[in-house]
């Protein structure tokens, strides 16, 4: 897809001169009246009618630009020399051309001041720091350059649902190139990392509807696009989940890792596949990650098995409690009160999850035995309220036999009245 | 002892003069035949109003009716003060079970024409207590501010604004500003706990001194019956006879309503929060759910008129003339085709309400 935008896009370029000779009326614009190129370009065949039936829906057109002010040469003549050099024609862009053809406008603050002041003007020259804008410079005609990721001709702002930079687009637009196979073939780099986000938790809740969530240009970048280096993947984590960034630097954990080598979150979460961390990978279990370093005996082990210890002692009163209050809630029960008690525990369980980053047993410990005496006193509570039901349930039962017995005696002093 | 009862009778008698009460009850008769189980009904309505009263009163003792603090004073009534669950409990299902019972009372004083002379205004003072009792259903509601109350407040006085003309007046005045908020409440608790029960204490006693003053009434095939000597003419005396079964019948309903109350205490929901969204599926309570179907199916727009406002207007319109049937069925006594048209009227009133509820529920 991206391939074929490009390559079609020098075509159609190229063909400007062709299709002049071609020309006809003008189609619908809020461009300027007269506008030779889309009078022309409309009637061709549809490769090279193509960028004028896309434009209309173009961010740059509905901000008053016209073919020429990209490409260059005169809207307002008909003929040939429209297109002439003399009259400012630059025609379609080599790929290589693309950034710069692209900056022209959008690295240029004062020009860029009239349409957004808020637009960043660095893309360009963030572009050639990223991987794709040095191999270009390299002379690699196959990296992405701003058309492969925008599009061209029906260019949308990055904040339209429909743009493929739209954040839920964002990783089909990567793929199209960086799941392909065989396009990526000599550069070294594996092709499954669509595949593998696509089952993260990431990816889930962009599914979600959580326009928020991190898409690849969260954590590598969007014009600069480079993969984060060891070092920078904890702050890479770090820009949202702050508080595990902080622990884990803190714990005995960040300078070994550094020291080693190793990827700081990424050893535990991997890197696209983050899958939502379950409490198990915690302690000395079969699917605890703990034990790929630590062998029975040491201290990280016994650490590791007092925090897994920790999680399931608060789990098993928060399920207890829950169970009661829900039978409670079934009976009619008011335990609201009970239930504000369960979202703290519910918290502490949360915060706990998050200190397990400091890896260290005490800490966490700390937290989880708060949510257990919490959790303790919401069931104390649920279950008040089943004695206090069945204390309801033994009362009714007596005020109805009372009324019963009443109701009897009535009926019967009513008959003896009325035989009598 | 019984000559103690005696003196104690005297001593009252002649400061009291109760000499006329006994021989009002000594003399008064019901009509006994196979319709007479239908005269339990006012009695029964009347018991539950009472029972209103008195948990309406206790339950003041804690309420507090400001947005700050009604939901979390009902929910120390339910959760923190001792039978305050069984009070709120037995408050919220007694007027329920009062507005179905008076629905109950209306259409089989409707269907027997209890209603024609002498008895037009006890049937008239009972259609202005049916709209009180509704009235009270309505204000009483909001109390708890819970969300459902909340939103349920905000589309019922949405629909006040409807009315032509003095329509955004009526829901200002309820409201007591454009929106529904703590001073609605205020103003709801004031003519909950004040202004409808100092109406509905005046209307009751009219109602029921109309009620004493011309007896019971007998369905015109039963009357018409025993003036042709098919059925013999039979009653029994008030007291102690009727009032016995007035107050089995009041057993009954307080049976059901313990039971109602320690098996499914009132729910309390969550408090209400004016700036969140109105939950889903949100109706009002059963006793109008006909009426808000019916708006539902009303197009946004019927020729110039809005359907909301068509609605509301059909409905007065239907009320008004459901008032003032017995000045309308002038032949309620005999066979005619007018009396039959209201008979059919009455049968059709009554399928609506509950077609229209029920598909409000589904």
């Amino acid at each position: 897809m991206k391939r074929s935008i490009t390559s079609s896009s020098w075509i159609i370029g190229c063909a400007i001169g062709v299709a002049i000779v071609f020309c006809g009326p003008s189609v619908a614009s809020a461009a300027p009246a007269k506008d030779s190129c889309v009078a022309c370009h409309s009637q061709l065949p549809d490769e090279y009618s193509k960028p004028a039936k896309l434009y209309p829906g173009d961010i740059h057109h509905r901000a008053g630009l016209s073919c020429a002010d990209c490409h260059g040469g005169d809207r307002n003549d008909d003929s040939m020399n429209a297109m002439s050099p003399a009259k400012g024609f630059r025609g379609a862009p080599t790929k290589a051309q693309i950034p710069a053809f692209c900056g022209r406008c959008h690295s240029n603050p004062a020009y860029m001041r009239k349409f957004n002041p808020s637009l960043r003007t660095d893309q360009e020259t963030e572009y050639f720091t990223s991987v794709h804008g040095k191999k270009l410079k390299q002379g690699d005609a196959k990296v992405a350059v701003c058309v492969d990721c925008h599009s061209v001709h029906d260019i949308l702002a990055p904040s339209d649902p429909r743009a493929p930079v739209y954040p839920t687009h964002v990783a089909e637009t990567c793929a199209r190139c960086h799941a392909d196979a065989n396009y990526m073939k000599g550069y070294n780099i594996p092709t499954n990392q669509y595949a593998l986000y696509e089952k993260s938790v990431h990816a889930a809740a962009m599914e979600g509807g959580d326009t928020s969530a991190p898409t690849c240009s969260t954590c590598h970048g969007n014009h600069g696009a480079t993969p984060p280096g060891l070092n920078s993947v904890a702050n890479v984590c770090g820009t949202c989940h702050v508080m595990n960034q902080e622990l884990f630097e803190k714990s005995p954990h960040g300078p070994i890792f550094a020291k080693m080598g190793l990827p700081g979150c990424v050893q535990c979460h991997s890197n696209h596949e983050i899958l939502a961390p379950r409490d198990s990978w915690v302690g000395t279990g079969p699917k605890a990650i703990c034990v790929t370093c630590h062998v029975a005996g040491d201290n990280g082990y016994k650490a590791a098995k007092e925090i897994s210890n920790g999680f399931d002692k608060l789990k098993s009163t928060y399920q207890k409690a829950d169970t009661v209050l829900n039978t409670a809630e079934k009976s009619g029960m008011e335990v609201s009160n009970a239930r504000v008690e369960m979202t703290n525990a519910h918290s502490d369980l949360i915060k706990a999850r998050v200190a397990v980053h400091s890896f260290n047993a005490a800490d966490v410990l700390k937290i989880t035995n708060e949510g257990v005496a919490t959790s303790q006193k919401a069931y104390e509570a649920g279950v008040a309220a089943l004695h206090e039901r069945d204390y309801r349930r033994k009362g009714l039962a007596l005020a109805l036999i009372a009324i019963v017995i009443a109701i009897s005696g009535l009926y019967f002093k009513i008959r003896k009245m009325e035989r009598g | 002892m019984a000559d103690l009862k005696r003196r104690t009778l005297d001593w009252l008698n002649e400061r009291l003069g109760g000499e006329g009460i006994e021989e009002f009850l000594r003399h008064k008769r019901v009509p006994l035949h196979r319709h007479t189980i239908w005269y339990y009904f006012g009695g029964i309505a009347l018991f539950l109003f009472v029972i209103q009263v008195l948990t309406g009163i206790l339950l003041l003792m804690y309420y507090r009716p400001t947005a700050s603090g009604a939901f979390e004073s009902v929910q120390f009534i339910m959760t923190q003060v001792k039978f305050g669950w069984l009070i709120r409990s037995i408050h919220s299902w007694s007027a329920n079970l009062m507005i179905f019972i008076i629905f109950v009372h209306m259409f089989s004083v409707f269907f027997m024409k209890a209603y024609r002379k002498p008895r037009e205004l006890t049937w008239v003072s009972g259609m202005l207590l049916f709209f009180l009792v509704l009235a009270f259903g309505f204000s009483g509601y909001l109390l708890p501010w819970n969300t459902l109350a909340f939103f349920a407040t905000k589309v019922g006085t949405d629909m006040a604004g409807f009315v032509p003309i003095f329509g955004k007046w009526i829901m200002v005045f309820l409201r007591g500003g454009n929106q529904v908020t703590g001073a609605t409440l205020t103003r709801f608790f004031g003519f909950h706990v004040a202004v409808l029960p100092g109406i509905a204490t005046m209307l009751i006693a009219f109602h029921l001194l109309l009620v004493q003053k011309l007896g019971m009434s007998v369905p015109p095939g039963v009357e018409r019956k025993i003036k042709a000597g098919v059925e013999p003419e039979r009653s029994m005396p008030f007291f102690p006879n009727f009032l016995l079964r007035d107050i089995l019948g009041w057993y009954g309903a307080l049976g059901a309503l313990g039971a109602l109350a320690a098996i499914f205490p009132w729910e309390l929901g969550t408090k209400a929060n004016p700036f969140g969204s109105a939950p889903a599926g949100i109706h009002p309570e059963w006793y109008f759910l006909f009426m808000f179907q019916t708006l539902k199916y009303l197009p946004s727009k019927v020729f110039f008129i809005d359907g909301e406002l068509l609605g509301l207007m059909l409905f007065g319109v239907a009320g008004a003339i459901w008032v003032v049937v017995p000045f309308l069925d002038y032949k309620a006594g005999g066979f005619g085709r007018v009396t039959r048209f209201f008979t059919g009227l009455g049968i059709f009133a009554l399928g609506y309400i509950i077609v229209f509820s029920c598909l409000a529920l589904l």
